[in-house]
């Protein structure tokens, strides 16, 4: 069916379009409603224009291709490398940090430059990986498979980490004692259930998980789903009742209530 | 006394006269009129159907490149497909008719929402390995500016199948071919289960597979939902209407036996509007079935079936609607988080829904207990009697349960083979069909929506091999059994 006609105007609208909005542009008096009156333009623009629209799709796509390409597979350089080396690789060009057994941590550094001296480290296992704030998505996690002997993973504050990224994380069950998944903003109660392929997790952290329903009751069903594993990060008492002993004293009824 | 003098000139008093008394006739209101002239100059503007007479706004349009007979989850996404794949910007013009936009009946509204890989037919298993790919990426894919992500609420959590002894063996080769084909599936013995699952009886399983990844469950409504946003946003025009007619042309032609077939193109659409009898003719291309559990009808008035038996002509559209119940129940000690959905040897099934306790669940119910599919009404005497022993006996924390709601829904069963009807029709030369699904049609609705659209716009299937998925296997005979169905 034709688009509904916001207002019926006796004269074709195809004329007046661009002198509208150049009207509109030049219409802001004050800073903060022009912050509101610019966000609507970028709107109203979309919606009246194909051009704009097309544009705004295009950069999004972009931003997407992006972090696709961050998450490319690494698995040509297993066999030249080693899978050590290839998934320590793989974790340092996104910005997070890689700790082998009985070596220091390698950060890269704010420009993205890190020490290439793990290249030459033979059959050496990564032990810890520090991903926080990395993009690192759903492809990517193939990359972290080829990390065996993976004991400690950080995965704080990731923002494409959700249910699905959980779902990639059994082949690390042999290995994986401590994870921790604090801050990422996709993560829900859903996802931490396929947790429970991780028997030997020993400390798990899921604090401030904006998208889980009901923190108290998520953690204390994690709890019993993960016997041996220490589950930290949520405060049991939020959203709860204060007890009668707990309750402000009302000093002028005679009768406690 | 001013205001008084100034209120009785306000008000129309006996002495004004009002527009459109002059002749003494009945008086109009201005505004009204006023609008109606607006809305005609409207319509005969350019970009409209030409209506001079009357307002045709609510009808749908006179020509429409594609017609998509069935709004669900099946017809959107072909919808979606044609869009993305069209070879130049606005090059195909696509009208969905839908005939209830409340989709209060629509099976892809009502399902319970699963997606799994676990199936015997290769093709089965890419199309959904393709559809656990496209719901992944799914704010990429459906994402339109300025509209809030999409959330489908995916569980992750996979599909567990026992098998009995008897059934041990082929599941044993369907995992096999399941790896092969890129399914994520492992293989457990009841020792293993008991181990991973304490909460399951595991008397009389010989084998379960539990599939790993891209397994699960999601919202059904909110795949809709976005769908269609996106779609819209894309140019496809929305009707809510009923296919009453296919007007069609037909051509003679011989084969080489010198045996005469009559070939069908169908190049208009009748479609009646709600509560009335007004219809609008619709020329068309090309016309895709995807009206779910009600395909053979639409089939029917296309003349698909009308000869007589036993030869093409007279083969009809083996889809028909069946009634299958889910049930809600609540039960404080079953099985944790962690349980995923179990499809029991009995064919019961069931999942754990949310953080409270809340399981559904249900069971197909076998050809002799087959419900009448006139209406939605549930049977609760059906889960006393038939569902609740199974699940007892497989998790015996289900002795005590309390069922909080149920309800019905259809499956669009393809009483052939139970596996889709997809691509052109031998006679009819340009009906398509992506329907019969047979109860895993919202799961493979990405995949089935790209094969429909490659073979119209290519003239053949590129990504998923669907050829033996066609109409013409019904003429054939050659059924394509698939066997893990509930």
């Amino acid at each position: 069916m034709a688009a509904p006609w916001r207002s019926l105007r006796l004269v074709a609208p195809i004329g007046n379009r661009s002198t509208r909005g150049i009207h509109q542009l030049g219409g802001a008096v004050d800073p903060e409603s022009s912050q509101k009156k610019r966000r609507t333009m970028l709107q109203y623009l979309s919606d009246h224009f194909y051009d704009v629209e097309f544009l705004r799709g295009y950069f999004l796509q972009n931003k997407m291709d992006k972090v696709h390409q961050k998450n490319r597979s690494f698995a040509h350089l297993e066999e030249t490398h080693g899978p050590n080396n290839a998934g320590a690789f793989f974790i340092l060009k996104q910005g997070g940090a890689v700790k082998f057994r009985d070596k220091e941590w390698i950060r890269p550094d704010k420009y993205g430059h890190f020490s290439q001296e793990f290249w030459n480290f033979s059959e050496v296992p990564v032990e810890a990986v520090d991903a926080s704030d990395c993009a690192i998505n759903y492809e990517g996690l193939e990359n972290l498979h080829l990390l065996k002997e993976l004991q400690s993973l950080s995965l704080q504050r990731c923002p494409h980490m959700d249910d699905w990224c959980l779902s990639r994380l059994y082949p690390l069950a042999d290995s994986l004692q401590e994870l921790s998944l604090a801050g990422c903003p996709r993560i829900s109660e859903r996802g931490l259930a396929c947790l429970h392929h991780l028997q030997n997790l020993r400390r798990l952290d899921i604090s401030n998980l904006p998208s889980v329903s009901n923190p108290g009751l998520t953690q204390i069903l994690v709890e019993e789903m993960l016997p041996n594993c220490k589950v930290v990060g949520v405060n049991l008492a939020e959203g709860l009742k204060l007890g009668p002993e707990e309750q402000p004293q009302d000093t002028d009824r005679p009768i406690p209530a | 006394m001013l205001p008084r003098v100034l209120s009785l000139g306000v008000r129309r008093g006996p002495l004004t006269r009002r527009p459109g008394t002059l002749r003494g006739g009945f008086s109009l209101d201005w505004e009204e009129k006023l609008s109606e002239i607006k809305k005609k100059i409207q319509s005969v503007l350019p970009g409209t159907s030409l209506h001079p007479l009357y307002d045709s706004s609510h009808l749908p349009p006179d020509h429409s490149d594609v017609v998509i007979v069935g709004g669900g989850v099946l017809g959107l996404s072909v919808a979606y497909w044609l869009k993305k794949l069209e070879k130049q910007r606005g090059a195909l013009r696509v009208l969905v008719v839908e005939r209830d936009l409340t989709y209060s009946q629509a099976s892809s509204a009502l399902s319970l929402g699963g997606i799994h890989q676990q199936f015997s037919l290769p093709e089965n298993i890419h199309l959904s390995l393709f559809s656990a790919s496209f719901l992944r990426n799914i704010n990429e894919h459906l994402a339109v500016v300025d509209a809030p992500p999409l959330d489908l609420q995916f569980n992750p959590l996979g599909y567990l199948w026992l098998a009995s002894e008897k059934d041990a063996a082929a599941m044993e080769n369907n995992v096999k071919v399941q790896r092969q084909e890129g399914a994520k599936v492992c293989l457990m013995s009841p020792d293993q289960l008991r181990n991973k699952f304490p909460w399951i009886n595991t008397e009389g399983v010989a084998l379960a597979s539990y599939g790993m990844e891209d397994e699960g469950w999601f919202d059904p409504w909110c795949l809709l939902q976005g769908l269609r946003r996106k779609v819209q946003s894309m140019g496809v025009l929305f009707c809510q209407g009923e296919v009453t007619r296919f007007v069609s042309s037909s051509d003679r032609m011989l084969t080489k036996n010198q045996k005469e077939v009559k070939l069908k193109r169908i190049y208009e659409v009748h479609v009646k509007m709600d509560n009335s009898v007004e219809y609008q003719p619709v020329e068309c291309a090309l016309v895709i079935n995807a009206a779910g559990a009600w395909s053979a009808q639409i089939a029917a008035l296309a003349g698909i079936g009308k000869g007589p038996p036993d030869t093409l002509q007279g083969t009809k559209l083996p889809v028909e609607p069946r009634k299958r119940y889910v049930y809600v129940w609540h039960c404080p000690q079953g099985p944790g988080l962690e349980s995923p959905l179990v499809a029991d040897t009995s064919g019961t099934y069931f999942r754990r829904e949310g953080l409270g306790s809340n399981y559904l669940g249900g069971r197909s119910p076998t050809e002799e207990e087959e419900p009448d599919p006139e209406n939605l009404e549930v049977d609760h005497d059906f889960f006393q009697d038939k569902v609740w022993p199974h699940l007892a006996q497989r998790v015996p924390a289900f002795e005590t349960l309390k069922v909080q709601n149920a309800w019905a829904g259809y499956y669009d069963y393809n009483t052939f083979d139970q596996n889709g009807v997809v691509g052109p029709h031998p006679l009819v030369v340009n009906m398509f069909f992506a329907t019969g699904f047979s109860g895993h049609g919202r799961q493979q609705a990405p995949g089935v929506g790209r094969a429909v659209a490659e073979m119209i716009l290519e003239g053949r299937f590129q990504t998923i091999n669907l050829d033996s998925f066609l109409f013409s296997r019904f003429y054939l005979g050659e059924k394509i059994q698939e066997d893990n169905i509930i």
